[in-house]
């Protein structure tokens, strides 16, 4: 039984506080619909705009590599391979390096370098795309050309199953160099986001668990990180998403050819890059609704991947115990 | 000899002796936030197998006090102290000291429940596994720490659930039962009951009853009743300084120090 309040009917409700309190309430819930609404509009867009290359290619668009503007065939599974590729060299070298610029941060680092550091990469994030791809196509590729692909070709390279991955000639430009830029790109972005996050956890457990005789290792590993687990998987997807969508830099020093090739030296392409450098080319529908229907495939990729970041976060929960 | 092995009087010194073997000797003890002094000139025992309460005002530095025993300060920078602390003959305060031995040695639990981001049976047996404690040992030793903080009627049957689902006063449980299953010697409570209900706070204060007969136990704490129901020794600190420690009855009923007295009757504090 409800019983109508004073409140509901007295003065208040007429009081122009109380009314200028649901207008505020309904100012916050027309910025989330705004969220919303965007994101259906991309979404149908894209889908409207790629329907053309589905009807043509079918769902067989997904996995043709094949990506040939002069007869008219398109397939996406080159520029997805390369999207993927190029993503997991980056996380793979900036998850390790930008939780270890975290811990150092927050437990080792003396005192005085602490904001230094911190501003630095902030500083790092700040830096323009164009930047990182001008800097990795005139001195990051030449360096790797000369230096650091010749290296892998004579040491990974000789090493059996892993060798095709750093094998044939070193061309400097490729999946590798451009992983290795989104690496850099993203590092700042799991780095200071780590940070916060791992300021978060209490003193008090840090003591705790130092307390039991446990090293900075144990310490980090066993119970700050599964403390943050959830906010820190939502920073490295966050920076996931970052890499899987980072167009200009990598553009610039991905050699962008539509090929699949085993060793992460070659040149390939990916999403991304390939919408921005074929756009102004795409002179038939088809083309354009390709290029199009490439950026619903990566609209839906990274859905996937968020979904499937929910997903192990749920996992992880159940084997800590609920 | 090797001091690190546990060393501990087979014949009991109750009545014989009032003032046993001291287990912690602390002596000159000064402790500096940056330039502030924190700790001014400490002597204190801490006698074996007893309970040290120590009380004081808020900033007083017993909870300071309290982590330099374990040199839980050494965590942060521009902590520092000097003088000396004696566990078993050798002076922790010394450079070189292994910290991570030191703290197997005096465990620590604090003024919030801290339980680990694991499953209760993880909780505890994760210090064991520390210790090189054997395999087939662990789940008999994680049921004697968990019956020794009077836990494990409650969780017997949810070892698997999250320590941190816990209510606040089995959490805290749960925190003494992880300290005491790796067998230390001395046991440090901060405030451990200052976050609890009643009903909580007293099986907190049961369960420390019982653990002095195996440890040598201080604990900080801003309740009175609770200084007088569980200790039995009782030290006041003011300002820094160690004002004056004593046997808990007479430090209760008949202070030496106006200012003991004063506290303890609420008259500033």
């Amino acid at each position: 039984m409800s019983v109508v309040t004073e409140f509901e009917t007295g003065p208040r409700a007429t009081n122009p506080v109380a009314r200028s309190d649901r207008v505020f309430g309904t100012l916050t819930f027309a910025a989330a619909v705004v969220v919303l609404l965007t994101l259906l509009g991309v979404f149908v867009s894209l889908a409207m705009g790629a329907w053309p290359a589905f009807q043509k290619f079918g769902i067989g668009f997904l996995y043709t590599a094949k990506w040939n503007p002069v007869t008219d065939k398109f397939g996406a599974l080159a520029p997805l391979y390369g999207t993927v590729v190029t993503s997991v060299i980056a996380m793979l070298i900036a998850v390790p390096v930008g939780l270890g610029i975290a811990i150092f941060l927050t437990e080792t680092c003396p005192r005085i370098l602490r904001r230094p550091l911190g501003i630095a990469i902030e500083l790092l994030a700040g830096i323009p795309s164009i930047i990182y791809g001008i800097w990795g196509l005139f001195v990051f590729a030449p360096f790797m050309q000369s230096v650091v692909q010749p290296a892998l070709i004579d040491t990974l390279g000789q090493v059996p199953l892993i060798g095709t991955l750093f094998s044939g000639a070193p061309y400097g430009i490729g999946m590798l160099t451009a992983g290795l830029i989104l690496a850099m790109m993203v590092l700042p972005f799991i780095a200071s986001l780590a940070r916060d996050i791992f300021l978060t956890v209490p003193d008090m457990l840090r003591e705790s668990a130092y307390g039991l005789g446990m090293t900075r290792w144990e310490v980090n590993r066993h119970i700050v990180i599964p403390h943050v687990r959830t906010a820190l998987v939502g920073g490295i997807m966050l920076s996931l998403g970052r890499a899987l969508g980072e167009t200009m830099a990598v553009t610039f020093v991905i050699g962008n050819a539509h090929r699949i090739s085993a060793s992460i030296l070659q040149p390939g392409t990916t999403i991304s890059a390939a919408i921005a450098n074929e756009f102004t080319e795409a002179t038939t529908p088809l083309y354009t609704a390709s290029l199009i229907a490439l950026g619903l495939v990566l609209f839906i990729l990274t859905f996937i991947v968020l979904a499937a970041a929910q997903y192990m976060l749920r996992r992880m929960k159940q084997k800590s115990g609920v | 000899m090797d001091t690190l092995t546990r060393e501990r009087s087979p014949l009991s010194f109750e009545g014989i002796d009032p003032a046993p073997k001291p287990r912690i000797s602390i002596r000159n003890l000064e402790f500096f936030y940056g330039k502030t002094r924190a700790l001014k000139g400490i002597d204190l025992d801490l006698p074996e197998n007893r309970v040290t309460a120590f009380i004081g005002p808020s900033g007083c530095g017993k909870s300071t006090l309290l982590r330099v025993l374990n040199r839980m300060y050494d965590l942060y920078p521009n902590q520092t102290a000097t003088g000396e602390v004696l566990l078993d003959g050798e002076n922790i305060l010394a450079r070189g000291t292994d910290l991570n031995r030191l703290r197997t040695k005096v465990g620590m639990v604090f003024q919030k429940p801290t339980p680990f981001p694991m499953t209760i049976h993880e909780n505890i047996a994760f210090g064991l596994r520390l210790m090189g404690t054997v395999k087939s040992e662990i789940d008999d030793r994680i049921e004697a720490a968990l019956r020794g903080a009077a836990l494990w009627e409650e969780v017997k049957d949810k070892l698997q659930a999250s320590g941190q689902s816990l209510s606040g006063g089995q959490q805290q449980r749960l925190c003494i039962a992880r300290t005491i299953a790796v067998e230390p010697e001395v046991i440090l409570l901060d405030e451990p009951a200052s976050a609890l209900d009643p009903i909580s706070t007293g099986k907190i204060e049961e369960t420390i009853h019982q653990l002095k007969e195996r440890f040598t136990i201080a604990i900080v704490t801003h309740n009175m009743q609770q200084a007088s129901r569980v200790s039995d020794r009782t030290a006041f600190m003011y300002l820094g300084e160690l004002i004056e420690a004593g046997e808990t009855a007479q430090i209760f009923t008949r202070p030496r120090e106006e200012r003991t007295s004063d506290y303890i009757t609420g008259r500033f504090g």
